[in-house]
């Protein structure tokens, strides 16, 4: 009450102060303003900003993306052309074969980050001597820039003098120069997918770190006046509990793994051939290679309302899941 | 308030000044952007005069060969200011004519006496004109380059590998006049121990994101008798790109990278090239003539240690055309200063120059000089290139032309998708479909 009381008093006299700072004729014309549009006097500015640097580029690319425009090519007239790119794109092998590429990396990458990730923060969680330091080990990929991750790996996966190779050698016995992981067809994706969950099974450890230590003692305490073995107590208490940061670690990871770009581009380039191609490097070679601006856009839009479907799908599931 | 006034006219003054120092120092300067390479280098060596003459200060941009043609592009196409001269790949030359990236310069050079006949007619054709083959000039053939081979010439000489090479293919080991004498070469080396090092056969160009496989794998191509189009102009391609010359040059490059390359050359070009040639990783190395002089300078793998060769002929003695040609930016600030390094750089002594610091000159004064052949290991050899060169598409959709190649032949090479006929009829599909939209085939 008395806290209340007081920042009554402190917000009362900042108004005051301000009031008397304002000059009268501002004042006055403030004055004769409603509510309504003192509102949007001030959330005018952010939304003409977001106008200009989100709302108009998605509606100038919509546009783009029933035309022929080229962006290197300035001067060539612009014909539309209709719903065509839409229909090349989607009747296209070749995006098909990226799409399937995309998929194929966010479901390994998320399920391998998913699985190690949640595993780590289980272990972490039971506060074991020097967890802390484990903790800031394991977190250390995701500090990275993605550049410098890509570089690295590729040191790392050089068939003649890389690490990587060796290691494998020296388990396995085979000549550490006798398989390339970038430039092989079979291993090339499995080489981003290890670098991705590499990289990001710390993110994802750190969410399901969050959740597992948002389960209250007293619901364990009261499984085990109930002589629950830890198995059960895991699968009735822990993972149900835990499971909307899991789904929600999931949806963060597949967003950003639907559009990755930088890594891939980085590690493969999308080779060999087409291997590793996925989606965004297709969108970049389209737009940036070939300059097929219009096509690129309608490629765009389609990614953009894949991305946006599924993840608006699954944001429901997960708030099913919250509700239970 | 007067005090405000003088601040406010004080602060007026000093912008009048900056500004005007600016226009002042643009005036007097040039920027001139290309790749940056070896003969960039010489060139701005070779500018230091044109600076004491002219009184006018060079500065260079000069961008890494992956990034030089996003980088450019975009930087004309965005109406930047940045390059007053230019010295751009040949392929660039159709957008830049018809976007109006180049000035035309067919009234500056008969104004003031260039004659484009004083050219190698190849360089003429491939660097300066567009439409194709018309006299409209938008650049001076600034620097003839063509892919060639280098090899070390002190492996070769080893009287040890000469005699095993002799009594298994029945021929000395020396410098392949074709195809197949160079994948035995690179067959003979592959996996070889020399001088305590396991060394491999042939680096050669399997790049995939920029030009590299195209520009490599047409090097065979050529040679095994490919062409683009049944009759130069009429874009029927069924028959010329898919023909069974091409296919079997196809095949041929795709051997040889099996063969005899090293380990992990997937995705490699000129710079990959020139480190495992230096580091001794290979026998044989494709790359430019642009780099001979630099590897011929080198304290490792130079000299006596190096030798270079014409790419070999099959069917027919080819090679795949390298070179820029150096143009005016429309949207330069300073046209005349630029219309004047381009006269002064077509003056033959400057030419002579040019060649004597490492660049290539196309200046038939230069090049039909009698002591031409034997002023460099490597100047015969670019002679007999540059009599065979061939050039890719020069179209305004060039990009697309570039990458749909670049992506079957990666296909087919390196990810061994496919058969080679198959990657040249997609190849066909592709390049169609790019020219219906261009309106050069009818739908």
């Amino acid at each position: 009450m008395s806290m209340a009381t007081t920042e009554d008093g402190t917000a009362g006299r900042i108004a005051d102060q301000a009031a008397r700072g304002t000059t009268p004729a501002i004042a006055r014309r403030i004055r004769g303003l409603s509510d309504k549009a003192i509102a949007w006097l001030f959330i005018a500015p952010t939304i003409l900003l977001l106008l200009a640097i989100n709302i108009f580029p998605l509606i100038w690319t919509i546009y783009l993306s029933f035309t022929n425009y080229q962006a290197n090519r300035p001067n060539r007239p612009i014909t539309h052309v209709g719903t065509k790119w839409y229909q090349d794109i989607l009747s296209s092998p070749d995006v098909w074969a990226a799409m399937q590429a995309t998929a194929h990396f966010v479901f390994w990458t998320i399920l391998l980050q998913t699985l190690i990730g949640f595993g780590l923060a289980y272990l972490i969680d039971r506060k074991f001597r020097g967890h802390a330091f484990w903790t800031t080990i394991i977190l250390i990929p995701m500090m990275l820039s993605p550049a410098v991750v890509g570089n690295f790996w590729k040191f790392l996966y050089q068939p003649q003098m890389g690490l990587f190779n060796y290691i494998v050698s020296f388990f396995t016995g085979i000549e550490p120069s006798s398989f390339e992981m970038l430039g092989s067809v079979s291993l090339s994706p499995w080489s981003i997918i290890i670098v991705d969950t590499w990289m990001w099974t710390p993110y994802v450890m750190l969410i399901c770190l969050a959740g597992l230590r948002s389960i209250p003692d007293y619901i364990y305490e009261a499984a085990e006046v109930d002589r629950a073995s830890p198995l059960r107590q895991f699968w009735s208490i822990t993972l149900p509990m835990a499971l909307p940061f899991i789904m929600l670690a999931v949806l963060f990871r597949g967003i950003e793994n639907f559009k990755m770009f930088d890594m891939v581009n980085l590690l493969t380039g999308g080779g060999p051939g087409s291997t590793t191609e996925v989606a965004s490097i297709t969108l970049k070679r389209e737009a940036f290679e070939k300059w097929r601006t219009g096509y690129s856009s309608a490629f765009a839009i389609i990614l953009f309302v894949a991305v946006f479907g599924l993840a608006n799908i699954y944001v429901k599931a997960l708030n099913r899941v919250k509700q239970r | 308030m007067k005090t405000m006034l003088k601040t406010a006219a004080a602060f007026g003054l000093a912008a009048f000044i900056a500004v005007a120092g600016q226009s002042k120092a643009e005036a007097s300067e040039l920027t001139l952007c290309w790749a940056a390479w070896d003969p960039a280098n010489a060139l701005v060596e070779l500018s230091k005069d044109f600076e004491k003459q002219s009184g006018i200060t060079m500065k260079f941009e000069f961008v890494p060969w992956p990034n030089f043609a996003d980088r450019m592009l975009n930087e004309m196409n965005s109406g930047g200011k940045l390059c007053d001269l230019l010295i751009g790949d040949s392929q660039w030359i159709g957008g830049a004519a018809e976007n109006g990236n180049y000035v035309k310069l067919n009234d500056f050079f008969d104004k003031e006496g260039i004659k484009m006949s004083d050219f190698a007619p190849a360089t003429v054709y491939a660097y300066s004109t567009w439409p194709k083959g018309t006299p409209n000039y938008w650049a001076l053939p600034a620097m003839g380059d063509a892919n060639g081979w280098f090899y070390r010439k002190d492996w070769f000489a080893k009287s040890e590998l000469q005699a095993e090479f002799k009594s298994k293919y029945n021929r000395d080991l020396g410098v392949p006049k074709t195809w197949d004498e160079l994948k035995q070469v690179a067959e003979f080396f592959q996996g070889r121990e020399i001088d305590g090092k396991k060394v491999y056969g042939a680096a050669i160009f399997t790049e995939r994101a920029s030009e590299g496989i195209t520009m490599g794998a047409t090097s065979a191509l050529y040679s095994f008798g490919f062409k683009y189009e049944t009759e130069p102009g009429s874009y029927r391609m069924e028959g010329a790109v898919n023909s069974p010359d091409a296919v079997k040059g196809l095949e041929f490059y795709k051997s040889l990278y099996k063969c005899c390359t090293p380990p992990g050359y997937t995705d490699s070009y000129m710079g990959e090239g020139l480190d495992a040639f230096k580091s001794g990783q290979v026998a044989m190395m494709m790359n430019w003539f642009a780099f001979m002089p630099g590897m011929y300078k080198d304290e490792k793998v130079g000299g006596e240690h190096v030798g270079f060769f014409v790419n070999p002929a099959q069917k027919v003695a080819a090679s795949t055309l390298g070179g820029q040609g150096i143009s005016v930016v429309a949207n330069t600030d300073n046209m005349d200063g630029a219309l004047a390094y381009i006269k002064w750089f077509a003056q033959t002594d400057v030419q002579k120059k040019w060649w004597s610091l490492g660049g290539y000159s196309c200046l038939n004064a230069v090049l039909n000089d009698p002591s031409f052949k034997d002023s460099q290991p490597f100047a015969a050899q670019f002679l007999d290139a540059m009599a065979g060169v061939q050039d890719f598409w020069q179209e305004p959709a060039y990009a697309s032309l570039l990458q749909a190649m670049q992506k079957r032949l990666h296909d087919y090479v390196v990810a061994d998708q496919g058969t080679a006929q198959e990657a040249l009829d997609k190849l066909i599909v592709d390049w169609t479909e790019v020219f219906k939209e261009e309106g050069k085939i009818n739908n």
